[in-house]
């Protein structure tokens, strides 16, 4: 019984898909694979975003709300270093350190002291997020800052098959969201400090026993966290642009990403991020006014079937 | 006896056991008080209502009734009426986070869903969008519905439990906002719906600072006499043990989940109430109206008076309207949202119970010699 509905429900879910993907490549095949790519490259960006938020809330169970606010600082930052000396790679660093700083700072001076207590935690969050963004907004102004991409990556890449021509900056970010995915994995599978911090996720308590400062792993994994928000903020300062608001809506992403693909886990979050991203693009292309109701059937489908998320366990 | 009827008699008799056990005027808290239940199940009678009646409520009430014939109509109208409007909604808030253990942070797009929808079947400036229903049908239509959407909020978000319900209504709360900013076929999209005003009834136009205070203050009464009642009732109860210890509440035979998507539905409909009042108040609804501030202000406001006291909501509103009033005129003007955010952050970090929990604590520092302050132990969590 239970294997027929498994197999109702996937046909019911494949099958508008793939009519859907059909009749997308029959109707105008270069605006479906523009809007994969552009899909794909949008999920990137949510991607990094998204797996520093999973990051901290899956080794203390801090939900941080103000993840976007510290996206926000993070794009604000590396676009001011990134036209005054005109390095890329200098605005990335400042973007992720200026984050990781402001990250440690909060973790170091308030976190600390109420370990334990995710819901005080997270309403701090909520109220760091509204003085974050405030002082942003009277330190910055309200004007857009979009950062020009760097020389290498300016223009587009010409000659592609079927959909002629793309931006290179955006096809860069691919294989950027895939390594940063790989080097994450890497430094929590292959390293001593990511061995410590998974210890945690399972255990605190018991990691705390064995004689490891539990107190540094978090310090340092909520400053890897923000700083990812960091980062992610000067990619998107280039993709998008950096304008009161945005932080809203990447932590909106963030958020819908984790809860879709899975609290706590990394592959859990670039499978979120790019179900998330894909659909977002396609809605946009295809039905802009209702472009954030298939976000939100997503959502309400994964909580139905699977409330812990795609690639969540039981806590 | 089947094991259906067995469930059901083990239910009655725990929610008469703990019933006799919540008595009014205390915090709440089954847990603290469990301990005895086994041996002394006293039926002991749940005072009347008026037992409860203090000479500072008699005092309030007074002062509620009597403000709009000395306040001029400004105060009447942007702080009086809107401290009730935003109470309301505070309030359903606080019923959830503070006795039911779920924060939502879409309490404001129930209560938004419910203007909407006054605004789609009522009349209003978009007369090609509106449908021009009277009131008395839209108004009605307006609270299903919203109570519809409270009820599919809490649905979604218990299949998790606790520190996930913020994130997911937050998710639906942001999702909902896109949704009004980017649709105009339903919508309108970011020009909303202007000119949504209160009726005219018995000759009285509810337009006006003072009948619409006195609506607005009948709403926020009925509200909170609800609350407090449920708050006393087996169903109020139960909720509170289940925020204590769900799965002792599930052992007893308590349907866990039933019980907290049934808090969400009864908290829409105060949502919605408020909702209506604060469209009516405005004169219009806009995306901005759900934007994500105004999610977190709602959120703001409860804590702000004290999640553990159904009145801290409206504390809470009065306060909070007052800042957004006279504040702006002591510093710039745009900063609203860093004093607002600082004082938000400074509750939360120095007194989690709001300033009512605040005052409490001022009390029992003052008369610490009686031996009354030694009978009210603090919960220490938030």
């Amino acid at each position: 019984m239970s294997r027929i509905w498994k197999a109702f429900w996937i046909l019911a879910l494949v099958l508008p898909l793939s009519v859907f993907l059909v009749w997308g490549i029959w109707h105008n095949a270069k605006l479906f694979f523009i809007t994969l790519l552009n899909g794909l490259t949008l999920a990137s960006l949510y991607f990094i975003v998204a797996s520093g938020f999973t990051l901290v809330f899956g080794l203390m169970r801090n939900v941080n709300l103000a993840h976007g606010s510290l996206y926000l600082l993070g794009g604000y930052v590396g676009y001011f270093v990134g036209a005054k000396t005109g390095y890329f790679v200098l605005a990335l660093a400042a973007g992720f350190v200026a984050a990781a700083f402001v990250g440690l700072l909060m973790q170091v001076a308030i976190f600390r002291f109420m370990q334990g207590q995710d819901l005080r935690q997270t309403m701090v969050t909520i109220g760091l997020s509204i003085v974050i963004a405030d002082l942003l907004l009277w330190a910055i102004g309200a004007q857009v800052h979009q950062l020009s991409a760097p020389d290498g990556l300016a223009g587009p890449l010409r000659d592609i098959p079927l959909i002629t021509a793309y931006s290179k900056y955006r096809m860069a970010l691919l294989p950027v969201g895939i390594a940063i995915g790989v080097l994450l994995w890497l430094f929590l599978n292959r390293t001593r400090v990511g061995m410590m911090i998974r210890a945690g996720v399972d255990d605190r308590a018991m990691l705390a026993a064995t004689g490891i400062n539990v107190n540094l792993v978090f310090a340092a994994t909520f400053a890897i966290g923000a700083g990812l928000a960091g980062l992610g903020g000067v990619i998107g300062a280039v993709e998008l642009s950096m304008v009161p608001g945005e932080d809203v809506r990447l932590l909106l992403a963030s958020l819908i990403v984790v809860i879709v693909g899975g609290m706590g886990s990394v592959v859990g979050a670039a499978v979120g991020a790019t179900i998330l991203g894909v659909a977002e693009t396609y809605g946009l292309a295809y039905a802009p006014t209702y472009s954030v109701v298939f976000t939100f059937v997503i959502l309400v489908l994964v909580l139905a079937f699977r409330p812990r998320g795609i690639l969540g366990q039981a806590a | 006896m089947s094991a259906v009827q067995w469930r059901n008699a083990m239910n009655a008799g725990a929610g008469r056991a703990a019933l006799g056990k919540g008595l009014p005027g205390r915090g709440p808290g089954v847990s603290s008080r469990a301990k005895g239940a086994g041996d002394e199940i006293v039926e002991r009678q749940t005072p009347s209502m008026w037992a409860a009646v203090r000479a500072r409520h008699v005092v309030v009430l007074a002062f509620l009734l009597a403000f709009p014939f000395f306040a001029t109509p400004f105060l009447t109208y942007q702080i009086g009426a809107q401290s009730l409007a935003l109470g309301l909604i505070a309030l359903s808030l606080t019923f959830l986070g503070g006795y039911g253990g779920m924060i939502s942070l879409a309490q404001m797009t129930v209560a938004g869903v419910a203007g909407y929808m006054l605004a789609i079947f009522g009349a209003s400036g978009e007369a090609t969008l509106s449908l021009g229903w009277s009131w008395w049908i839209a108004v009605p239509i307006a609270i299903a519905i919203s109570m519809l959407a409270g009820t599919f909020v809490g649905w979604l978000s218990v299949r998790t439990e606790g520190i996930y319900t913020i994130m997911i209504t937050l998710a639906v709360g942001v999702a909902f906002y896109y949704l009004c900013l980017q649709n105009y076929s339903v919508f309108n999209g970011f020009q909303g719906f202007q000119r949504v005003y209160a009726p005219t009834l018995l000759g009285v136009n509810f337009r006006n600072p003072v009948p619409f205070y006195f609506l607005a203050l009948a709403c926020a009464l009925g509200g909170y006499l609800l609350i407090q009642y449920v708050l006393r009732a087996p169903f109020g109860v139960a909720l509170q043990g289940i925020r204590d210890n769900p799965r002792r509440m599930n052992a007893l035979g308590f349907h866990v989940t039933a019980h907290r998507i049934a808090a969400y539905a009864l908290a829409a409909f105060l949502a919605a109430v408020g909702g209506i009042l604060l469209v009516w108040y405005n004169g219009l609804i806009t995306p901005n109206s759900v934007g994500t501030s105004w999610l977190i202000n709602v959120l703001i406001i409860a804590v702000l008076g004290g999640m553990k006291h159904p009145i801290g909501a409206f504390v809470g509103a009065v306060i909070f309207v007052l800042l957004q009033t006279f504040a702006i005129d002591l510093i710039d003007r745009e900063r609203f949202n860093l004093v607002v955010g600082g004082v938000f952050l400074a509750i939360v970090l120095f007194s989690p119970d709001g300033l009512l929990g605040l005052w409490a604590r001022l009390r029992e520092r003052i008369s610490t010699t009686r031996p009354q302050a030694a009978l009210h132990p603090r919960r220490s969590k938030p």
